[in-house]
């Protein structure tokens, strides 16, 4: 039921967001969401290790977590937070709308996306790349193998565009079979109503728990797209913007710099180094030139914890998933997350 | 407009504000004006609006590049195709799983509406049962009911359902041998066309030859002889100018017949099987509003059986018919957007859902979604009242 609720949302999203839009654009969210003691946080409809609700009802996941973080900087207390479950048909026209105050939802940063839809992607908590998987006993070890095979693929994501891409300059012939969620797309696959299944290759590594015999497919070794993966807010409100931006920055700073949620007290009481004095708040003023207090970064990561710690618990070593941190390694580590300094 | 009646004297010279039809015209021209402004004010405050946050507007991306595909397309579709010939195709799916489910619920509605009607105890207590079980369950319920219970139940291409080794049932829907004309096909047409208009002739002729001697022709049997025979007689005299493309199984999938997803499928019965049970009840209170009198009179003058339900009974159940039997079709046609649900790909599903998310122009796409909607509703309409006006009672 969950689509025919979604496909109501969607048209009550698109037909309020030309009267909501009669409000004025210049908004300041800060204030709403102080106003409100609540923010509100647009989150994918149930992907394991992004956002995902477990068995209490309670969401969980990196995507879920960069919420928290944002929540906790602004609000201290990372729970005051409404999520609002959104298929990737959904979500864009329910941040342009204004029903969320911000958008983590596994969402592909793209030049259109970017620059035509009023939106700001605010960095990338994710780097990612496009996989297929398959049934083993298909016998297939490549992608481009994979002429004339129906592939099972989520509505209206990157996912369906690269590939079509692909196909066509592999000179290769296929049936999409587009769901509008991607649970969907994983019991499609799971039946047998289309061969392959593709979506980017950490979510392959999600719907793969959700299969009836996880151990009776694989995924192709090919990647075929880059998809940085980030929170992404509303254009026209650069303090917000600025405050999202942070926070993510303030989680890779903090497990560069070896600051923990267990050792974060101890780091504020006697900072080891200039750096971490500045991103805990002990020197200089940086909170208060985005509208927070200065200990911003010290609550992130006493409530949340570093990338490091979000990475590891939800998607990475200690999580189900177990994805490696691969090129989700920090900079000086072997990988490419890079955040700009506090000073 | 108010105007006054004539028999009341018209008022004398007096102020142009005291003139009742003076008034009544200013009032509806000031109402008529700020309608429109606030129509306008509204329309101008969003794009300004649009503007300030950096959303494109305007239809401009209807000839941009779609980008992704679409499973079942009726006309020549790729990824290359513009956003304007995904519109198209979602329509074109709209109206095919719109078209099909009202043939087949109004064929399955006058069989059940007639039968629960039926002496026969059995007849009329399943066509009871048909009726209140299946108008009684949630429309999308049945939907998933049929793709998720039924149609994913069935085995995969290798293991296929075969009959007579040209149809196969499997999870990815039916397949089934498609027809390959050659240019010679068109002799065929041909000869259906003749035999149409051959039909139309002999039924003005027949009606003639009834009217001025009272002795019918049987134009039934002549014209499906000539609709049936004419179009075989040209197909053999041209020299069989019809392949079949029979599918057969290569690498993942059939490859060549034709393919029907088990989107459509689904969606189809659960459309029609649904809409049928209303039109059942449609047709049941419009035959029992025809008043017994009528077929007493009928069989007094020793009508048959057949021919009193043709001629007296269904002719006047019509008139009470048609109008519910409207709203219906409308009902299935709308209905069919919840095709959503299980990824059937029509209007909503690929322009209202994929392409809205792709450019991020909602406010455009549901407009045109909803015209869409509404247009198709009102040709329905205009349809039904044409057919209608010729089944009333004509009141002499």
């Amino acid at each position: 039921m969950g689509t025919y609720k979604s496909a109501l949302m969607t048209l009550a999203a698109g037909t309020t967001l030309a009267f909501t839009l009669t409000h004025a654009a210049q908004a300041a969210t800060l204030d709403d969401v102080k106003s409100r003691g609540q923010l509100r946080c647009g989150v994918s409809d149930g992907l394991p290790g992004f956002s995902n609700p477990d068995a209490d009802g309670t969401w969980q996941g990196i995507d879920v977590e960069t919420c928290r973080a944002v929540a906790a900087a602004v609000l201290d207390d990372p729970e005051k937070v409404a999520f609002s479950p959104l298929t990737a048909k959904e979500r864009f026209t329910a941040l342009q709308s204004g029903e969320v105050d911000m958008l983590s939802r596994n969402t592909t940063w793209t030049a259109s996306r970017d620059n035509s839809m009023g939106l700001n992607f605010t960095g990338v908590n994710f780097y990612d790349g496009q996989g297929f998987m398959i049934r083993k006993d298909l016998g297939i070890n490549s992608a481009t193998e994979l002429d004339g095979a129906s592939v099972c693929v989520a509505a209206g994501t990157t996912t369906e565009l690269n590939l079509a891409d692909y196909f066509r300059a592999n000179d290769m012939e296929y049936q999409a079979v587009s769901f509008d969620e991607s649970s969907q797309t994983a019991a499609g696959f799971d039946s047998g109503r289309c061969d392959v299944l593709t979506s980017d290759s950490s979510q392959l590594a999600a719907l793969r728990l959700q299969l009836s015999e996880p151990d009776s497919v694989k995924i192709l070794p090919e990647r075929i797209s880059k998809e940085p993966l980030g929170p992404v807010v509303r254009q026209g409100d650069d303090q917000w913007f600025d405050i999202v931006k942070w926070t993510l920055f303030a989680m890779i700073n903090a497990e560069e710099l070896g600051v923990n949620s267990d050792n974060v007290d101890q780091m504020r009481d006697n900072p080891p180094n200039p750096n971490v004095a500045r991103l805990l708040g002990q020197d200089g003023n940086f909170g208060q030139q985005m509208g927070l207090t200065n200990d911003w970064a010290y609550r992130i990561i006493s409530e949340v914890g570093n990338y490091g710690e979000v990475y590891a618990d939800t998607v990475g070593a200690n999580s189900p998933l177990g994805i490696e941190r691969g090129i989700n390694a920090l900079w000086n580590d072997g990988g490419i997350m890079y955040a700009p300094p506090v000073r | 407009m108010l105007r006054p009646s004539s028999s009341i004297p018209r008022r004398g010279r007096g102020p142009l504000w005291r003139d009742p039809a003076v008034r009544a015209l200013a009032t509806q021209v000031i109402l008529l004006i700020a309608l429109v402004a606030v129509i306008g004010l509204l329309i101008h405050n969003t794009l300004v609006n649009l503007e300030a946050r950096g959303i494109n507007t305007g239809f401009g991306f209807l000839d941009g590049r779609a980008g992704f595909p679409i499973s079942q397309t009726l006309i020549q579709y790729t990824s290359d195709s513009t956003y304007g010939r995904t519109f198209a195709v979602g329509l074109l799916n709209t109206l095919l799983v719109s078209v099909l489910g009202i043939v087949a619920a109004t064929l399955i509605g006058f069989l059940v509406g007639i039968a629960r009607l039926s002496p026969n105890w059995l007849l009329a207590r399943l066509a009871a049962c048909y009726v209140e079980l299946f108008r009684n369950i949630p429309l999308l319920l049945q939907i998933l009911f049929w793709y998720f219970a039924v149609l994913r139940s069935l085995p995969s291409p290798r293991q296929s359902i075969s009959m007579f080794d040209a149809f196969f049932f499997n999870v990815r829907g039916m397949v089934m041998p498609a027809p390959e004309t050659q240019p010679a096909f068109v002799a065929v047409w041909v000869a259906l066309l003749v035999a149409i208009v051959a039909t139309v002739g002999l039924v003005i002729y027949g009606r003639r030859r009834q009217a001025a001697t009272g002795r019918a022709l049987p134009v039934g049997w002549i014209g499906t002889m000539l609709i049936i025979g004419l179009p075989i007689v040209a197909y053999f005299v041209t020299g069989r100018p019809l392949n079949w493309s029979v599918p057969e199984l290569g690498g993942f999938n059939f490859r060549g017949g034709m393919h029907v997803l088990p989107e459509l499928l689904a969606l189809w019965l659960a459309l029609s099987i649904y809409t049928a049970a209303f039109i059942a009840e449609i047709v049941r209170s419009g035959i029992q509003s025809v008043p017994g009198g009528q077929t007493e009179a009928a069989r007094s003058l020793s009508l048959p059986g057949g021919l009193t339900l043709r001629r007296i009974v269904l002719p006047q159940a019509m008139r009470v018919i048609i109008p519910q039997i409207t709203s219906q079709y409308l009902n299935l046609t709308k209905n069919s957007s919840l095709a959503t649900a299980i990824g059937y790909p029509d209007l909503v599903a690929v322009f209202a859902g994929t392409t809205l998310n792709q450019t991020g122009q909602a406010i455009e796409i549901i407009a045109m979604t909803m015209a869409v909607y509404l247009i198709i509703s009102l040709v329905i309409s205009l349809l039904m009242n044409i057919y209608n006006a010729r089944v009333a009672l004509r009141e002499r």
